[in-house]
């Protein structure tokens, strides 16, 4: 199917009816609002819970929220967050064990049924999403729970119309510009006309909800000034990452000096892993309850940076700190293409941002490139 | 294939231990059978399982048995941890949990109308053992059958019974050694690799098969190297740590590939470049 955007124009002021539609039709609203002076994604009730008027400025190792005079619902660029905590959840029971004697009964969970909007999606982060499908649901073995909310999802895109000061998704071509996979696209502007959204679809879901909202035709002058303001965010992005030869030129780099350089820095805390929208590595923990009669295997978001990751009988196989680093970048550059036929990085920033010590992944594959 | 099934393929199928087989100090087999459902398990000679000790951890460990008789579902399992413990203090009746088999193959089949050459070190010897029960199902297909085999100690020799009926054929070259003699050992003594050199295959015309730990595997390249067998003549079953079997945790990466999946058993022209690299 393909995408023939319908555009339309939303008073900033009718946001609400969007909210109220997929609650009534019982979707979990999940979007962003502002907790512990960061952007976050929870569920959210109503466009006061939106983080209006907040602006960030993200450098290396580096966030900080303002709130300004702006009035745009979704001027701030993305934060430590990322949408697979609602679609591949932290932590998940695989199932329990019920003991008997020294036999068990192995009893699997119902599925959640959870319907998903996600409001807010940016570019990077649907893109995100459609690496992350590759993994979790395209393959010969599927999580099945993944698989459901993907299918229940919808998903309402926002546009980027100013860049955040880690983004480098121009580069890797999954940004500013929201292309495919989205159900509604909004891009919100403010100009002489007021404050409003154009409004495209990319499906029959999403048109069906976009008919209920009071829009009105989008004008030729509304629709440029949408266009203008996401080519403005391109035209900011301060970082590049250069796809040329990147998978060969970085099995070349595989042995090279700069690793131990990385390292040197590196706290290897695994932050880079747990913001990234990507990441997809997890972990199981058995519990046992207190009786004894019951066991439950928990799946758990995982990070390579642990020496434990890679444990054998005998020893880690990354035991030393810059074996680890170089299988995070590696994998998200150079493997990821070979295992998924996509580059595992969309440029969002956010380890850059979140990274304690400021190290900058589009610096360190360049150093590395052989 | 499970594509668009709501199965988790995370979630075992309990199985009842029907027996239990010390096979040295450290090592036991089980035979299993499904608690409920088909009896029959069928896999391919190098494929593993995961198997769920009750409230303390899930682990891959290689089928063992016959592949020609799929009722039966043995695992021989080496005492190294947490879970390999608990596992050995299961008994006959016990519950465990079960899902697989995963992983690629040894290459029977390509290895039809050659020499088979079967290279081997402590607990290696069980993902190996159902290519020879397999071999010797369908002799006449394969040219000469040579297995070297290497242990610590005579007594942590590994399913003495098959190893005396293999050496008691005349169509099976089996070779033992020990890394160190003790009581009546009169076999030999030094690294399993050492046999390679003198023994009676066709380099040009065989096929390698080899499972032990990663040193020995490297040594075992090169001889078989020096002896002039190709690359892709040569199959290594490699190990990882594994959560999930299925190429959806991550842990078991190597390099560009997930053990998992496009491993256990890689031929080796498809591994050289990877294998050679450190901490990968
Ligand atoms: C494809 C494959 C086939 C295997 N086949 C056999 C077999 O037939 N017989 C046998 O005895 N062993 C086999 N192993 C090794 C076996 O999986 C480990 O000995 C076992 O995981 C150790 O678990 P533990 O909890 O007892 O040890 P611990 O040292 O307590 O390990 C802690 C955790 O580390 C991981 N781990 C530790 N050692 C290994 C290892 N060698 N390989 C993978 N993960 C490890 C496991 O997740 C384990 O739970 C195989 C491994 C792989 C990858
Ligand atoms: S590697 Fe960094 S920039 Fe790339 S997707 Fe992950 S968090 Fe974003
Ligand atoms: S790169 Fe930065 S965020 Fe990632 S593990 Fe190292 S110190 Fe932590
Ligand atoms: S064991 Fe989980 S990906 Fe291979």
């Amino acid at each position: 199917m393909g995408a023939t955007p319908t555009a339309a124009v939303l008073d900033a002021g009718n946001l609400q009816q969007l909210l109220d539609i997929l609650q009534k039709q019982n979707y979990q609203t999940v979007g962003p609002t502002v907790r512990d002076n960061a952007v976050v994604y929870e569920h959210i009730q109503s466009v006061e819970d939106l983080p209006r008027g907040w602006t960030d400025e993200q450098t290396n190792g580096r966030y900080r929220l303002t709130h300004g005079k702006g009035k745009k619902f979704f001027g701030y660029v993305h934060g430590p967050n990322s949408w697979k905590k609602f679609l591949y959840p932290p932590a998940r029971q695989l199932y329990a064990a019920d003991r008997m004697k020294h036999r068990f009964d192995v009893v699997a969970p119902e599925p959640s049924g959870i319907k998903p909007a996600l409001i807010g999606v940016r570019a990077c982060e649907l893109a995100a999403i459609m690496v992350q499908d590759r993994v979790l649901m395209d393959g010969e073995y599927i999580d099945p729970e993944y698989k459901a909310r993907r299918q229940n999802a919808v998903i309402v895109a926002v546009n980027c119309t100013r860049a955040g000061g880690t983004c480098f998704c121009a580069s890797m071509n999954t940004g500013p510009r929201v292309q495919e996979g989205y159900d509604i696209l909004l891009t919100e502007v403010v100009d002489s006309h007021g404050h409003y959204f154009t409004v495209e679809t990319a499906s029959e879901k999403g048109r069906a909800i976009a008919a209920q909202l009071a829009t009105s035709p989008a004008s030729e002058e509304q629709l440029a000034a949408a266009r203008q303001a996401v080519d403005k965010a391109a035209r900011q992005m301060g970082r590049t990452l250069d796809l040329t030869d990147l998978k060969d030129s970085l099995y070349r780099g595989f042995d090279s000096i700069h690793w131990e350089k990385v390292a040197g820095r590196c706290l290897t805390c695994g932050n880079c892993t747990m913001v990234c929208p990507t990441c997809f590595c997890v972990n199981v923990e058995d519990t046992t309850a207190l009786t004894g009669e019951q066991a439950f295997r928990i799946r758990r978001w995982d990070s390579c940076f642990t020496v434990d990751f890679s444990y054998i009988h005998g020893g880690s196989i990354r035991a030393t700190d810059y074996s680890r680093y170089r299988q995070w970048l590696l994998h998200k550059l150079a493997y990821w293409q070979d295992q998924f036929g996509v580059v595992g990085c969309v440029g969002c920033g956010r380890c850059i941002t979140w990274c304690p010590v400021g190290i900058d992944i589009t610096e360190e594959a360049r150093a590395v490139k052989g | 294939m499970l594509d668009g099934s709501s199965v988790d393929p995370m979630v075992v199928r309990p199985f009842i231990i029907r027996r239990f087989v010390k096979e040295s100090h450290d090592t036991f087999s089980f035979g299993l059978e499904p608690m409920v459902g088909d009896r029959d398990f069928r896999f391919a000679p190098g494929q593993f399982n995961m198997l769920y000790v009750y409230g303390v951890g899930e682990v891959p460990i290689s089928i063992s048995g016959d592949p020609t008789k799929p009722l039966s579902l043995v695992h021989t399992t080496r005492e190294v941890g947490t879970v390999t413990r608990a596992m050995r203090i299961l008994k006959v009746g016990d519950t465990i949990g079960v899902r697989g088999p995963y992983g690629t193959s040894w290459p029977v089949e390509e290895a039809r109308g050659r020499d088979v050459v079967l290279i081997t070190g402590g607990i290696g010897l069980a993902p190996l053992r159902p290519v020879i029960y397999y071999i010797l199902a369908h002799r006449e297909r394969y040219g000469r059958i040579v297995l070297l085999y290497g242990s610590r100690t005579p007594e942590d020799i590994l399913f003495r019974k098959d190893l005396e009926r293999w050496r008691a054929r005349f169509d099976v070259e089996t070779h033992l050694t020990v890394d160190r003699a003790s009581g009546s050992w009169r076999g030999n003594v030094g690294v399993v690799t050492q046999l390679i050199r003198r023994s009676p295959f066709d380099p040009l015309n065989c096929v390698a098969m080899v499972c032990g730990p990663e040193i020995m595997m490297r040594f075992t390249v090169s001889e078989l190297e020096k002896r002039g067998v190709p690359y892709d003549r040569m199959y290594l079953s490699m190990e990882r740590n594994m959560k999930c079997g299925i190429g959806l945790c991550g842990h078991c990466q190597l390099g560009p590939s997930f053990v998992c999946k496009d491993g256990p058993v890689y031929r080796y022209d498809q591994l050289s470049d990877i294998f050679i690299k450190r901490e990968m």
